[in-house]
């Protein structure tokens, strides 16, 4: 039997923010060293804050890989950063500087710079090398950062030191070679395939070596994960204890994404990927040991602006050829706006750090009613406020919102509700997959949600809210949580038939 | 003696750098890399390594024949798929 209180009230016991109500935003780098949390507190792709204000793009520069992942069909993009099934435009080292150059000027929310594919990028040194050479020179204020799957990693990390490189990601699904060989096929080393255990024993060893020769050097390493249901989903808490123990600053735990008509091993042979709340419960179990990144949208390899959006099409290289940009003039602006975002964000910080203590002293907390907490989805199109409408949302953002905190558990990828003319007539099955993807939510908030899906959400239980629209997603979700309760609808015995499930 | 690349080959560039001989080209042929084992300079990579360094690192399997059109990886040799499967699923590129 299990009662909704203790499912909501488990992740209060693992530490970290959720249970001393540092504000409703927690930040998953309030308890780092203040040197490393300036170093990526713009960085979008670590900084839950930032990401929604900064952009960063990736280019796809490298496309060799050394390895083989069962979750990967070469024929497309390395998945281990970008979705599978989507292949991107790859490019010359010179093609990727002009691109980026390119993009920096037109956005100047600007700020990273990654290789992460097509294949693995220190598999391809001079490519990923000579790209962030060229940009170190011309573009000096853009930071840079790089992911790999660990093997070749500590031959390549005297050059990354080279080129001030201060981020860098290694996927690391496990730490143990037999659980690495139903993950890994082969690896090639030292002039020949190695399969099997073998293989996944140098890969482990390799990334792990890796590891510690780039923390012991001060560079930032984020540990991304890939979540396979039966395979590692277990043994993954231990690899979040060693990964931070070697000095990861962030563990990212992902789904694994695998489906037939991709032509991946997993695909084909029916490996289920993990639902939504078993994926948020092992980043629960894993946070208490180190900050989780659950604002990862696993961008593809060469995505471009803020996260969750792609304006990739924008600057294809036909287009980029007929722009014309003074480099210098929009250096000068990024500075700008960089500094004005930077001055925004610390505000927040403050306002959130200053009288956060007051109130809970005076209240008497056991003494309050026992409440809990509830799932909100939230539709937004960055820029912190909710700012998207429900049929064109491709993901929705969803929070835990207690009594006294609210915090973010991660995205739940759909397709559009309303895709255009062509797709409406699909809108049915589509809704159905939205509705199936926001398991565990009880209220939808976005800027506008149209008649149809709305009565579908209420009969799934989810209930639409459209009157926050363009609110900040903090001030929202506070609002909607002190409704609920008001309305008698959050008492702890209660629950509900969502909640418990 | 020489290996060849068929149009199997996805394009990754993984073999160029490996092969000893630098018998491994990509001309672009409408915008997308062709892969081409210069049958002049490739040795099977004989005198170099034990075995032949492009096929070792393929991911694609068939992709790379020798002399009499034999698969150096055959199906289900590099992703461990069952072969029964792999044959809906290939719409019959790699059958041999
Ligand atoms: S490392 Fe990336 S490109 Fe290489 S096999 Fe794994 S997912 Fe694919
Ligand atoms: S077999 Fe050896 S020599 Fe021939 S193309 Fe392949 S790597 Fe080069
Ligand atoms: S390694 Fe195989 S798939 Fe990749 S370019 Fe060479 S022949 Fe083509």
């Amino acid at each position: 039997m299990e009662l909704p209180v203790i499912s909501n009230a488990a992740p209060e016991t693992g530490g970290g923010c959720s249970s001393s109500g540092c504000g409703s935003a927690p930040d998953a780098l309030a308890h780092l060293p203040d040197h490393i949390r300036a170093k990526v507190q713009d960085h979008p792709c670590y900084s839950e804050e930032a990401h929604h204000h900064f952009a960063r793009m990736h280019v796809a520069v490298a496309p060799a890989c050394n390895i083989q992942c069962h979750y990967c069909n070469r024929k497309y993009d390395c998945s281990n950063e970008s979705r599978p099934g989507v292949v991107s435009e790859l490019m010359t080292p010179e093609q990727a500087v002009k691109k980026t150059l390119a993009v920096a000027a037109a956005i100047p929310q600007m700020s990273v710079l990654g290789i992460a594919g097509p294949g693995d990028p220190l598999a391809n040194p001079e490519r990923t090398f000579e790209t962030f050479r060229m940009l170190s020179e011309q573009a000096p204020d853009i930071k840079l950062c790089v992911s790999t799957n660990g093997l070749s990693l500590p031959d390549c990390v005297d050059e990354l030191a080279k080129h001030n490189i201060d981020h860098v990601t290694i996927t690391i699904n496990c730490v143990d070679p037999e659980i690495g060989a139903q993950i890994y096929p082969w690896i090639f080393w030292n002039n020949r395939r190695i399969r099997g255990v073998e293989g996944a024993r140098i890969l482990i060893e390799q990334q792990q070596k890796g590891l510690g020769m780039l923390t012991s050097r001060g560079i930032l390493v984020k540990v991304n994960s890939v979540m396979i249901p039966g395979v590692n989903d277990q043994h993954l808490k231990e690899v979040s204890k060693i990964v931070k123990a070697k000095g990861a600053f962030l563990h990212n735990v992902m789904p694994l994404i695998a489906e037939a008509e991709h032509g991946t091993y997993y695909g084909i042979m029916g490996q289920r990927e993990p639902t939504p709340l078993e994926l948020e419960a092992l980043q629960d179990a894993c946070a208490g040991d180190m900050s989780m990144m659950r604002h990862c949208r696993q961008c593809r390899a060469d995505a471009v602006g803020l996260l969750g959006e792609d304006r990739g099409a924008e600057f294809t290289l036909d287009k980029i050829d007929e722009m014309e940009i003074d480099y210098a003039t929009a250096m000068v602006e990024r500075a700008k706006v960089h500094e004005q975002i930077n001055a925004e964000l610390e505000m927040k910080r403050q306002l959130r750090t200053a009288p956060r203590f007051q109130p809970e002293l005076v209240t008497i907390e056991p003494a309050a009613p026992a409440l809990r907490n509830v799932r909100i989805a939230v539709a937004t199109k960055g820029g912190g406020v909710i700012n998207e409408h429900f049929g064109h949302a491709h993901e929705f953002l969803v929070y835990e919102v207690g009594p006294t905190s609210a915090r973010f558990l991660g995205h739940r990828k759909c397709t559009p509700y309303c895709m255009g003319d062509t797709s409406c007539g699909d809108g049915e099955t589509v809704l159905g997959g939205i509705i199936r993807s926001l398991e565990g939510v009880e209220v939808l908030l976005a800027s506008k949600i149209g008649f149809e899906p709305w009565s579908d959400l209420e009969k799934a239980g989810i209930q639409p809210n459209g009157e926050h629209a363009m609110e900040p997603i903090d001030d929202a979700l506070r609002a909607v949580y002190d409704e609920l309760a008001a309305a008698g609808k959050l008492d702890a015995t209660a629950g509900s038939a969502r909640a418990a499930a | 003696m020489s290996l060849v690349i068929n149009d199997l080959c996805v394009g990754c560039y993984a073999c160029e750098p490996v092969c000893p001989n630098k018998a491994i080209s990509a001309p672009v042929d409408r915008g997308r890399p062709v892969f081409f084992i210069n049958p002049d300079k490739c040795t099977e990579c004989l005198g170099d390594h034990d075995l032949p360094q492009c096929a070792e690192i393929c991911p694609i399997e068939c992709a790379i024949e020798d002399e009499y059109g034999e698969p150096l990886n055959p199906p289900g040799s590099l992703t461990g798929i069952p072969l029964h499967l792999l044959d809906l699923n290939r719409e019959g590129e790699c059958r041999t």
